[in-house]
């Protein structure tokens, strides 16, 4: 029997490379690993049943969806090979991609996309704006399901394919049945990621692997639409609620990409050489000043009007997110700078001198008694606090008699369904922001309805700004719906359902060594890689 | 003594009743809706109670909190709200961080703070003494938050020998289980330091004054057997005490800790469910967090008789 030696050298180098082989494995894993940390929480996990924008995101990582929206904010296929429209518009007939398969293998059929929508359709605003269209809608065969309409609405495709909560996740029809008010149990997705539901730790960290299914399309990747390539074999999102401890890790190699650093922790990262600060959501966020409707004193239009003098953007802004013009974008109208939609109509009322005695000799005019104007404010989310404090200071300052109420959110969110007299627990005005990607269009631009007790909170009766929207959803070409989008902003000035208080532009901060980020919108996986 | 353990554990039934009546009573009249979290701004009010009606908060307080009673006696502390969990689950998967930090963080405090007080005691007046009286008034005067960024700032940042944040479960090795928790129990018990070392101090110095004392010196007993034997043994008592009182502190500083150095343990976890108004989860935890507490005070008790052979149950 042969007997290998082996010298002390041999040994040695031996051992050394029995030490080093794991670390060089975990050097090797974390490479093909991205390390994110979300905004918030993901506390829950089916994107038909919350709207909460996290949620949406990680939907658009494990769901696919039949239409994608360019860059340019226009539709394209995505799941769907194409759709044939007949019997004057009221017919769309939706052909699959071939080779479209669930994370459980199954192939993707008509039948999963038809009963995805019927749910979908029970809980978003532009899918009770479908259900309520709908005449029927039916699988052909496997590839190949249409919907009947009663009368015909081009914008389908834009609402089967919308960026924002809730999206038209595909599920399996198994999934898909559930009952759209009750969270689904089973995550078998139909997107370029798997969600790991065995390692989901909700509060802590969310695992995700590529999905070697996923059939992506040819194209180029184009925002939510075109071929959604995927660079990385897992993404972990890590949940860090103390802005320091993000920015710290992310300094330390310890995170990759963060996705919403504090305004004034950006000159610190900026001062480090291996991070990147960007632009990535481009639609960023629309500031709002709500007014409730029902009660005193913003029951009166005038009122409401008497506003708009006052109202300085750029100290709104300069409070939500710091004094650098890069992260804020002032004037901003009803619709998100930068989109389509936005237009300047009437937007002097906004852009023009302000002029604090015109608005106090205004509100005077319109017969103001010193109501008790209730300011809600949200203190645990710290740019709608600050928009809030500026906001009763230029109250304040025109005449109103403010009482600035303090709560978190989730008092926030339950008081704000009041709609009783202040004495009663109710609320006279406060402060929020709308992702910008839901208020570029009116199909999903909430602060403008005007459908009285199914409104937003606010409640606003304005027939004329549904009769926009309504004409929205029916206009042809994109200069039919920017013609409609001048005139609801207009009567917007009139009416005053809200008042825009600019666009906050958050900046993302990621590692150097990460590429290929998508723009648009939300952190997306798919184009990104690692140098 | 085996009759007073049984007694005691029984006693804690009633405790722990109250304890759920009143959580359950406070979550009831507390403003927030998780309906309307849920529901979005999109919802319109049917909405909104179709989705109340589905987490059946819409149900009478009677009825809603005999249902978590029942289900609480069959060992069910029921589904989070929001991630459709079972609490347990994830109060399982969040209490070995916490239950770590908070041992690590005991053995390191009691370790260091009971010696820094025997010696200040010894030293009384010196410039040892006067160090250590002015190290606990640090460590009860700054923010557990500020000494958690500046050590993370020097150990991490700076010096890069320990992790920013996260935490490694013990199964994958006692060291990298060690190098995420040096920071935050560091952080967490300064204050516990200075609370056990300026009572370990106070105590020492009544216990020294003692006749007993003086006779142990006189027999010429040696120096260090007199303070850690007779002195330390006899100041025992209210040392422990603290040391119980403190496990409080320990579950209130370990909410901010946790956050701070990103350790998803039941502090956070907490948090984050009053935030949303995840009622079943925020029940779950302070029924565990009570229950806790009252096992370390009969701890407590029981290690009374170890120090004092006069206390007798």
């Amino acid at each position: 029997m042969a007997i290998m030696k082996v010298s002390r050298r041999s040994a040695l180098l031996l051992a050394g490379g029995a030490l080093a082989a794991p670390r060089i494995a975990d050097a090797q894993a974390n490479a093909r690993t991205l390390r994110f940390v979300p905004q918030a929480n993901l506390s829950n996990i089916d994107p038909v049943w919350s709207t909460a924008v996290v949620v949406r995101n990680h939907g658009l990582m494990i769901y696919d969806t039949l239409y994608g929206l360019g860059a340019d904010f226009r539709p394209r296929p995505q799941m769907a090979a194409g759709h044939e429209i007949t019997e004057e518009g009221r017919r769309w007939t939706i052909t699959l991609r071939p080779g479209l398969r669930f994370h459980d293998g199954a192939p993707v059929t008509a039948r999963d996309c038809v009963a995805s929508i019927q749910r979908w359709a029970k809980r978003d605003v532009l899918g009770q704006r479908l259900d309520g269209l709908m005449d029927g809608i039916a699988a052909l065969d496997d590839s190949r399901f249409e919907i009947r309409l009663k009368k015909a609405w081009p914008g389908l495709a834009f609402a089967l394919g919308k960026p924002s909560a809730n999206i038209c996740a595909i599920m399996p029809e198994r999934v898909a049945r559930t009952d759209p008010f009750t969270q689904i149990t089973d995550y078998t997705g139909s997107g370029p990621f798997r969600f790991r539901q065995d390692l989901f730790r909700p509060g802590d960290r969310m695992i995700y692997e590529r999905f070697a299914g996923y059939a992506p399309r040819s194209e180029p990747a184009d925002f939510l639409a075109g071929g959604k390539q995927v660079h990385f074999d897992r993404v972990e999102w890590i949940v860090m609620p103390d802005p320091s401890t993000a920015s710290a890790a992310l300094q330390n190699n310890e995170v990759d990409w963060w996705e919403t650093p504090l305004p004034d922790l950006l000159p610190l990262l900026r001062r480090n050489r291996e991070i990147q600060t960007d632009l990535v959501n481009t639609a960023g966020n629309l500031g709002v000043l709500r007014f409730n409707f029902l009660q005193p004193p913003f029951d009166n239009p005038a009122i409401r009007r008497a506003v708009l003098p006052a109202v300085d953007q750029r100290a709104f802004m300069n409070a939500a997110i710091g004094t650098d013009p890069a992260l804020s974008t002032i004037p901003a109208g009803v619709f998100t700078p930068g989109t389509p939609l936005a237009n300047d109509e009437g937007l002097s009322v906004l852009s023009g001198p302000r002029d604090l005695e015109a608005a106090r000799r205004a509100l005077r005019e319109a017969g103001y008694r010193g109501e008790r104007v209730v300011l809600l404010s949200a203190t645990d989310l710290p740019v709608l606090q600050n928009l809030a404090e500026v906001a009763a200071d230029m109250l304040r300052r025109i005449g109103f008699n403010v009482d600035l109420q303090a709560m978190d959110w989730g008092t926030h969110i339950q008081r704000r369904t009041n709609r009783g007299p202040v004495d009663a627990g109710g609320w006279s005005a406060f402060c929020t922001t709308w992702e910008g990607l839901d208020v570029s269009v009116p199909g999903s631009h909430m602060p403008i309805r005007g459908n009285g007790t199914n409104a937003w909170a606010g409640w606003p009766t304005l027939p004329r700004l549904e009769e926009l929207r309504e004409a929205w959803f029916e206009a042809t070409d994109l200069a039919a719906e920017q013609a409609i989008a001048r005139e609801i902003q207009r009567v917007t000035w009139q009416e005053v359902p809200f008042i825009p208080l600019g666009q906050v532009l958050p900046l993302m901060a990621y590692r150097r060594s990460i590429t290929g980020v998508v723009k648009g919108g939300p952190a997306l996986f798919w184009g990104v890689r690692r140098a | 003594m085996f009759a007073y353990i049984v007694r005691r554990v029984l006693a804690t039934i009633p405790v722990m009743a109250i304890v759920a009546l009143f959580v359950f009573s406070l979550l009831y009249i507390a403003p927030g809706d998780p309906a309307a979290v849920i529901a979005g701004d999109q919802a319109t009010p049917a909405d909104v109670e179709r989705i109340r009606a589905s987490l059946g908060l819409d149900r009478p307080y009677l009825v809603r909190f005999g249902a978590w009673l029942w289900d609480i006696l069959r060992g069910d502390l029921g589904t989070s709200i929001f991630t459709n969990l079972p609490v347990a689950t994830m109060i399982r998967q969040r209490i070995e961080p916490t239950l770590s930090l908070m041992i690590v963080t005991l053995i390191l405090a009691v370790s260091i703070a009971v010696p820094m007080g025997v010696v200040a005691a010894w030293r009384q007046g010196t410039w040892i003494d006067r160090a250590v009286m002015g190290f606990a008034v640090l460590g009860f005067s700054v923010p557990v938050f500020v000494v958690g960024y500046v050590l993370a700032y020097i150990f991490a940042l700076e010096l890069d020998w320990l992790p920013v944040q996260g935490y490694t479960p013990f199964s994958r090795g006692f060291f990298p289980w060690m190098e995420n928790l040096i920071l935050p129990a560091v952080a967490l018990g300064s204050v516990y330091i200075a609370l056990i070392a300026r009572i370990t101090r106070a105590t020492m110095l009544e216990v020294l004054q003692q006749d007993y004392i003086r006779t142990a010196k006189a027999k010429g007993v040696g120096q260090r057997s007199i303070l850690f034997v007779h002195a330390l043994k006899n100041a025992a008592v209210p040392i422990v005490t603290v040391i119980g009182i403190g496990m409080a502190l320990l579950i209130g500083g370990a909410v901010v800790t946790e956050s701070v150095f990103a350790i998803p343990g039941l502090g956070r976890l907490t948090v984050d469910a009053i935030l949303r108004r995840d009622y079943p989860v925020i029940q779950g935890v302070v029924l565990l967090f009570s229950f806790i507490y009252v096992l370390v005070n009969l701890a407590i008790d029981l290690a009374y008789t170890l120090f004092d052979p006069r206390i007798r149950y």
